[in-house]
């Protein structure tokens, strides 16, 4: 196993993580976050991958496709909070304290 | 009884989710373990790009179009942030103490080198990591500092030039493309020779553009919040 495949590996876990959160828990803001988590797992993934050229200067096109990737995913995550907010100021709507009745795990 | 059910089903998603790490996982695993990709192709071209970073000619030069879309993702999510702002008409002051003179000072201290570093990554992105985004990002971050020291310090942006600086890397950006067009006939593809200057056009715009952006993401849609235009007292225009 090379550094390469074992970050890689260490992104699909970050994936896995958020994938099953983003599933399991109930409350908006960790739903939030477990997509985070998610999108975080694929870009290492992507980086890691791109580090596998035998000399130095890596892969470029994964690099770029990452940096996209993480401006749209802070546009995102920004456009996803404010919803999260409106939807909690609304009366009579779903609320953001449902987790909060249940038992901490 | 509903929650055993539940809990059941969250084993059986576990389970699912383990495979399909560990199915992923195992692909990564047998992938051939030395491999250039695209490397060779880029390297070989990037004498025409105007740039010397391999990374800023893929992200303008290469697929310059798809930076194009990703700044107008940015603008549409700063839009839609501030149109769900603007029919709430939140105006809740958050809570705000006037800085000490420690944080002040500090603050005298960090915005010129915010800049400076801001306009240092913009032109290193041309030949090492770096570029629109980067720069970007730190020079939002100054606004963001300066915001949760002292909102007051912020100057008082007028409503056309704040959606000015918002949309003004996008309509840059398609006016370069549109006009190299006269060229080539293709979107983005630059005329041999100007690519540099075309791109540090495109990437200044939009430095500005997404710090903008970024900034007003932050303080839900408007780069200078409307509680700002309360009275209050007004000491400095700027930090």
């Amino acid at each position: 196993m090379t550094a390469a495949s074992l970050y890689a590996l260490c992104g699909m876990a970050l994936f896995g993580i958020g994938f099953y959160a983003v599933v399991v828990q109930a409350h908006r803001l960790r739903k939030v976050l477990a997509v985070n988590v998610m999108g975080s797992g694929v870009f290492l993934v992507f980086v890691a991958l791109a580090y596998r050229a035998p000399q130095p200067p890596p892969d470029p096109v994964p690099h770029a496709m990452v940096l996209t990737g993480v401006v749209v995913a802070v546009s995102a995550t920004a456009v996803a909070l404010s919803l999260v907010r409106r939807i909690h100021g609304e009366p009579g709507g779903a609320n953001l304290s449902e987790a909060a009745k249940e038992p901490p795990h | 009884m509903s929650s055993v059910a539940a809990r059941v089903v969250r084993f059986c998603f576990a389970l699912v989710v383990l495979l399909l790490v560990g199915g992923i996982g195992w692909t990564i695993l047998s992938l051939p373990k030395e491999w250039n990709g695209l490397s060779d192709r880029v390297a070989v071209t990037l004498g025409e790009t105007g740039v010397r970073n391999p990374v800023t000619a893929v992200l303008l030069n290469f697929r310059g179009y798809d930076t194009l879309l990703e700044i107008g993702v940015l603008l549409l999510a700063a839009l839609a942030v501030r149109s769900g702002a603007a029919d709430r008409g939140q105006t809740e002051a958050s809570p705000f103490e006037p800085p000490g003179p420690v944080l002040t000072g500090l603050l005298r201290l960090v915005a010129p080198l915010i800049v400076l570093v801001a306009g240092y990554l913009l032109w290193l992105g041309g030949h090492a990591p770096g570029g629109a985004f980067q720069a970007g990002a730190v020079l939002a971050s100054l606004v963001v500092l300066v915001r949760l020291c002292d909102p007051r310090l912020l100057p008082r942006v007028p409503d056309w030039l704040e959606r000015l600086l918002l949309s003004l890397g996008l309509f840059v950006f398609i006016s370069v493309g549109l006009a190299v067009m006269a060229f080539h006939d293709v979107l983005l593809q630059y005329p041999a020779g100007q690519a540099k200057w075309l791109i540090l056009t495109i990437e200044a715009t939009c430095t500005v553009s997404i710090a903008a952006v970024l900034a007003a993401l932050f303080a839900g849609g408007r780069i200078v919040s409307s509680d700002s235009a309360e009275p209050s007292i007004q000491t400095e225009k700027g930090p």
